[in-house]
């Protein structure tokens, strides 16, 4: 197992430098002279100039890869054209928004779709089953985007029971925090919810029919018990893996309905950047989005060996 | 034909694709929610051909004295906030969500066929081309189409190239894994028993083994390229504004969705319905094309 570990650890590194060296080429590949992306629409012939010597651009671009990685492991990303704020620090303040929305989210989908899959592989074909399905096919089918201004339609507008946008911290009051956060909790969890109860569903279906959960059944045991704790158990991996490309879907779901809500979170940033054209703020946000998720799906894989013992590598 | 492709064809005949596509065929008999799935699609594309003929308006015609005018005889979904018909826009969005999906899908099934079997053949080339995939998908898919079309700029050949540069490793990795357990095969193996050119294997034997899983992503793809171009578009990094598209037309809309929601509501019906026929579509294609994973279902 230590040396999964290990081994696991060691291919996260060319990963992690391919992002390294992507991100860094991003500015590159643009059409035009780099110092005047990195610049804004609003930098002036003095600031390029400026921003080409303290970064380097007239260097080699070896160089300049160099210079930039120093600066990056130090956890300096550069300073924001738009704000003229520390890039960090900008990520920094507006992660917790987009934490809250994302566990919400992800919380939701599980509870909602893994007790869904096993209760359709439970009663396979039957109505509760077909209906699922339905659910899920619909649950991929429909743009969190659109889900969202529907929520927002019926429940805010129309019925009044939640605001309709906008977002309050924790420390400003628990109630009106968790208020502000049942919409986009919906808009962004649903997708995932309708992933997990198909990939739940089709494991359970596969694990229903081993010889233990007929022991299992034989010997007495409640309906329950059997199901969630003997089959679901073992069916726990792919659904485990399923969570973590939902971590993709989540941040994908993140940019697009912080927009729609008004949340002041990280999707709402990398949105903000693009359309001010703040290549430096771009940059950091797709190095620390791509870590971040590196790392969850790395924590997941390491979970595999815990929750499952018959997995050895 | 050669006496190796006697000995190996009826084989790969057998398991592939004549068979599975008139196993199609009948499935699509069999399965009422796939032939849903069809009509969808099928009326989304005739959406597209015959947008000038189906629509009453200009799409592009402004008209500011009648903005956002609720869903009326004359504008069927309203107008928007240049007083454009919802409708019409609406209709000829399909145009640019029909193109750019199947624009992707099949960049990203070529692209992800000659990846995967390259990577498939040549050890020293799968190391490079696997890890860069690796590196690839470490991005959540739209961010980095999002990134990609900020930077190269919004037009429509810049989001297709985006979206599919992002779907390429996914589907590298798929036809990776069944070359390296096709080219094991028995019946591949008698091909290069008998001495057939590499290359004759590669297309002769190996690639129409793949066309199923190909169809399966290709379809699948083609949904989540229409969702990606939308919602790129929806966050103004997409087609260009005055190109009427879904996801423009919602994108331009939020500004003004507690007044007029048809401007959104119209718009996002139709990418959803779209999405949803194609998913109903690949699902019956998996279900009928990979019986391993239909005996499941």
């Amino acid at each position: 197992m230590k040396r999964y570990i290990v081994q696991r650890l060691l291919a996260f590194v060319p990963v992690v430098a391919f992002v390294g060296i992507f991100t860094f080429s991003l500015i590159h590949l643009a059409p035009g002279d780099p110092a005047a992306l990195l610049g804004g629409q609003t930098g002036t012939r003095e600031e390029i100039q400026k921003i080409k010597e303290r970064l380097g651009l007239d260097e080699p671009l070896i160089v300049q890869f160099w210079v930039w990685t120093k600066k990056t492991l130090r956890g300096d990303l550069g300073e924001s054209v738009a704000s003229r704020q520390e890039i960090t620090k900008l990520i920094g303040q507006r992660l917790p928004p987009s934490l809250w929305v994302g566990t919400t989210s992800q919380l939701f989908a599980i509870l909602l779709g893994v007790p869904l899959g096993v209760l359709a592989a439970w009663r396979a074909n039957s109505v509760l089953d077909r209906a699922s399905m339905v659910f899920a096919v619909l649950a991929f089918s429909i743009p969190s985007f659109y889900l969202a201004y529907n929520l927002i339609f019926l429940f805010a507008v129309h019925l009044q029971w939640f605001p309709a946008i906008g977002y309050q911290p924790m420390s400003d009051g628990i109630w009106g925090w968790a208020h502000r956060l049942v919409l986009p909790t919906v808009s962004v969890g649903l997708i995932i919810a309708g992933l997990l109860t198909r990939i739940t569903r089709a494991t359970m279906l596969e694990v229903l029919r081993e010889d233990y959960v007929r022991t299992a059944r034989a010997k007495g045991l409640a309906e329950g018990v059997v199901l969630f704790r003997h089959a679901l158990r073992n069916a726990f991996a792919p659904v485990l893996t399923v969570i973590g490309l939902g971590v993709a879907a989540l941040i994908t779901g993140l940019v697009v309905t912080e927009t729609v809500f008004a949340i002041p979170g990280i999707g709402r940033l990398v949105v903000d950047s693009i359309q001010r054209r703040d290549y430096p703020t771009i940059q950091g946000l797709m190095l620390m989005i791509a870590l971040g998720y590196l790392t969850i799906n790395l924590i997941i894989d390491l979970a595999y060996v815990y929750i499952d013992p018959r997995i050895r590598y | 034909m050669s006496s190796e492709g006697a000995l190996a064809a009826p084989e790969a005949g057998a398991t592939s694709y004549w068979g599975r596509t008139l196993g199609a065929r009948r499935a699509l008999r069999k399965n009422p929610t796939m032939a849903g799935g069809f009509v969808i699609v099928l009326l989304a594309s005739l959406c597209a051909i015959l947008s000038p003929i189906v629509t009453s308006h200009d799409p592009t015609d402004l008209n500011t004295l009648d903005r956002l005018q609720a869903p009326s005889g004359d504008h069927w979904f309203g107008t928007d906030h240049l007083g454009r018909d919802v409708y019409s826009r609406t209709i000829y969005g399909s145009r640019i969500s029909l193109l750019v999906g199947a624009l992707v899908s099949l960049i990203s099934v070529a692209g992800g066929a000659i990846f995967g079997v390259i990577t498939g053949y040549s050890r020293f080339l799968d190391k490079i081309i696997m890890r860069f995939a690796d590196g690839l998908m470490s991005f959540p898919s739209l961010l980095l189409a999002i990134a990609l079309v900020a930077i190269l700029g919004t037009t429509v050949v810049n989001v297709t190239v985006a979206i599919a540069v992002v779907q390429i490793p996914s589907i590298t990795r798929v036809v990776r894994a069944s070359v390296l357990s096709l080219r094991e095969r028995e019946f591949v193996e008698a091909a290069r028993a008998v001495g057939a050119h590499p290359l004759r294997i590669v297309f002769r034997h190996v690639l129409p083994n793949t066309i199923a899983t190909l169809l399966v992503y290709g379809t699948l793809t083609f949904a989540l390229a229409i969702l990606s171009e939308a919602g790129l578009s929806f966050l103004g990094a997409g087609i260009p504004l005055e190109t009427p598209s879904w996801g423009n037309g919602m994108g331009q809309g939020r500004f003004y969705a507690r007044q007029a929601f048809w401007v959104i509501f119209f718009p996002g019906l139709f990418l959803s319905l779209t999405i949803l026929g194609i998913n109903l579509v690949g699902d019956g294609l998996r279900d009928a094309l990979d019986p391993r994973i239909s005996r499941r279902a």
